[in-house]
């Protein structure tokens, strides 16, 4: 084992490292579920709870006050499923932009891929998602809903995938840029809410009128894509696979522009944090 | 052999600008560039400038150096927290450095899940752990509390925790940072037992420390680090040597009379200090048979005060060996200049080098006008071949005091 400890200068993935380090990816996923809900009274059922009062809240103002539609599915069905993969993005996105702040102290410490710090703290949202199935069975019982069971099996991996790909490209650009600037501790909460409302969550997307303004928002924000995709099993549209598509792109772009500027700075983060 | 690290031409740069604002906010920049002014003109310092040196296989080398000299930088560098600058490393081992130890210790977690954290986070696989995971918890001592949150132990546990772990890294080089500073005087044997034990299993350890005595006896070969160069190299005894006696490190007269560094409030002045002998000559180092004095002059600003003058001597470990105090005054003092002597009488301290506070107080209420730490920094020798003993070895402790002894055939009265 021979390596050269040199300025900064190389850009590369170093996909060979990371894989050395791959225990280390399972270990701060591992930390950051276990200490989640240490100290609460009610532990996980929080990763339930959480979505499904933003659910009956939603559903109270939105489809009860507001009426707005839900692409033939019963509203609570079609803003929980919605729900499921923002909230992935929504705590993703929150813990990574300011996971390599909060682990300031090994960070200064320790050498390892930076980069396992804001993907391990996106996986740690995986654990939540994967309890709100249990709301979504509960709710499609309930609604006796058929769903599109092919749909569901493809639907739900391409949701799923573009929806990380997009959160972990944000979230290691906001990583590392929260470390140089910390006034994206204050701007990450305001960006996600933000964000809440140029994605069709609680509306469909058809109520955007058709056109450059609807294309464009499909187009740039990937995550419409990747619920338009999980929501299919439910609805008779069916999945549009080119819509799909480009999300699935862009989300990709947003992957490399996040990890490029990631690895860029990451030597001067124990200098700077 | 090929070394297993090689330095070469080695550099590191700060801008201080850095260090002034921990981190830059977006509105700084903001107003940077709309003033045109760019964030980049700032001083720069080196931290460390064209180091170079080679280690072998399992050589145990000390690195000592006053505080700023380059040495934790250095090491930062070579356990690849921070970039150097310039120049370049070549290693040939897995590098481990016990910089902190118990890096990513969470507090939530219980011991048991915070050694495999903790392990896992300084490099080794989660079956190495599982597998040392009984010698560690031995090691530690903390097997009653592994399901206990970490929260709820004591520093000194934890510490144990921490160093437990880390003791069980098997890595080529081994990076060991003051750790033995903390702990118990039990553990800390246990920690210098296994720092020899690693040493000697044929690893390489570079060990930074302000403990010439760790250093000695755990490094054959040492680098004395100053203001980012290396300026010594080579036998552990004979670096350290330089390294106490060079000039930098002691002082043995020193003066606040300089505008910039004034010492003293509004009635006491603390004017100039030195070291002395029975006749009040300067004199470059104290021999253990001899009489020395601790002299300062300070200038008395007011009238009608009793103040006393009061030295605290220090090893070069930090501990305090002793504190004096001259004897309080009978009645107040008028102003002027005071000169004050603590004489030190021969075989009182051990060979070794100490530091002197320098201090004047008022005692009731306390006042303390001024306290000058390091004012001066003196060695007392010894030269082996006058000791009364057939023993020339080295003797520890801080004091060398000649003692009364009853010495004789014990008489049995039935």
């Amino acid at each position: 084992m021979e390596y050269e400890i040199k300025p900064a200068h190389r850009l590369s993935l170093d996909i060979k490292e990371l894989w050395d380090f791959r225990e280390l990816f399972f270990f701060f996923t591992w930390r950051d579920i276990k200490i989640k809900y240490k100290q609460t009274f009610l532990g996980a059922l929080w990763a339930i709870l959480q979505p499904l009062m933003m659910m009956l809240v939603f559903t109270f103002f939105f489809n009860h006050a507001l009426n707005v539609p839900s692409e033939n599915m019963p509203y609570p069905i079609f803003v929980f499923s919605g729900l499921m993969l923002w909230n992935v993005f929504s705590s993703g996105i929150t813990n990574a932009g300011n996971s390599m702040v909060t682990n300031a102290n090994i960070i200064k410490k320790i050498y390892f891929p930076r980069l396992i710090i804001p993907v391990s703290a996106i996986l740690s949202s995986l654990v939540d998602y994967a309890m709100t199935f249990f709301i979504l069975i509960g709710l499609l019982l309930y609604y006796r809903t058929h769903f599109h069971f092919s749909n569901l099996l493809i639907g739900l991996p391409i949701s799923l995938i573009i929806t990380l790909f997009t959160t972990f490209g944000l979230g290691s650009f906001l990583a590392a840029l929260n470390v140089k600037y910390r006034d994206f501790r204050y701007v990450i909460p305001f960006f996600v809410q933000f964000l809440l409302f140029l994605t069709p969550v609680i509306y469909p997307v058809s109520i955007l009128p058709a056109g450059w303004i609807r294309e464009t928002l499909q187009l740039l924000n990937p995550l419409s894509g990747a619920i338009d995709t999980f929501r299919a099993a439910f609805s008779d549209n069916g999945i549009d696979f080119i819509l799909a598509g480009k999300s699935f792109i862009v989300s990709l772009l947003l992957s490399a522009l996040g990890v490029t500027y990631f690895r860029k700075t990451e030597y001067y983060f124990a200098d700077l944090a | 052999m090929k070394p297993i690290l090689e330095i070469k031409n080695l550099s590191k740069k700060f801008q201080i600008a850095h260090e002034l604002s921990p981190y830059l906010t977006f509105q700084d920049q903001l107003i940077n560039m709309l003033r045109f002014r760019s964030t980049k003109s700032r001083e720069e310092f080196w931290a460390l400038k064209d180091i170079n040196f080679t280690i072998q296989p399992g050589e145990s080398v000390g690195i000592i150096g006053k505080n700023g000299a380059g040495k934790s930088t250095l090491l930062k560098i070579l356990s690849r927290i921070t970039p150097p600058s310039s120049g370049k490393i070549i290693s040939r081992g897995r590098i481990a450095s016990l910089l902190e130890v118990g890096t990513g210790f969470h507090p939530e977690l219980t011991g048991r899940e915070n050694i495999f954290l903790n392990g896992s986070i300084l490099g080794m696989k989660r079956f190495e752990i599982r597998n040392k995971f009984d010698a560690i918890v031995e090691f530690s001592g903390v097997e009653k509390f592994l399901d206990t949150p970490l929260k709820h132990y004591s520093s000194g546990m934890q510490l144990r925790l921490a160093f437990a772990v880390a003791a069980f890294l098997e890595p080529e080089i081994l990076i060991i940072d003051e750790v033995l500073a903390v702990g118990d005087a039990e553990f800390q044997r246990k920690c210098m037992g296994k720092m020899d034990e690693v040493s000697k299993s044929g690893r390489t350890v570079l060990f930074v420390s302000h403990n010439m005595n760790a250093v000695t006896s755990l490094c054959s070969k040492c680098i004395h680090l100053k203001n980012g160069h290396v300026v010594d190299i080579g036998e552990t005894d004979s670096v350290i040597n330089q390294y106490l006696k060079g000039d930098a490190y002691k002082t043995n007269e020193k003066s606040w009379l300089a505008p910039n560094k004034p010492a003293g409030d509004s009635t006491v002045r603390l004017e100039y200090a030195r070291l002395v002998n029975s006749h009040l000559e300067l004199i470059e180092f104290a021999s253990i048979d001899q009489k020395i004095g601790i002299e300062f002059r300070f200038q008395l600003l007011s009238n009608n005060t009793e103040v006393v003058p009061n030295i605290h001597i220090f090893t070069n470990k930090g501990e305090c060996a002793f504190v004096s105090s001259a004897p309080q005054p009978t009645s107040p003092l008028s102003n002027g200049l005071y000169t004050a002597v603590m004489w030190i009488p021969p075989h009182l301290l051990n060979q070794g080098v100490y530091s002197c506070g320098l201090a004047v107080s008022t005692m009731s209420p306390v006042i303390v006008h001024f306290y000058e730490t390091d004012a001066i920094i003196f060695e007392v020798i010894e030269d082996i071949n006058k000791r009364n003993s057939k023993y020339k070895q080295h003797i520890p402790g801080v004091l060398r005091p000649t003692l009364d002894w009853d010495f004789q055939p014990t008489n049995f009265h039935s």
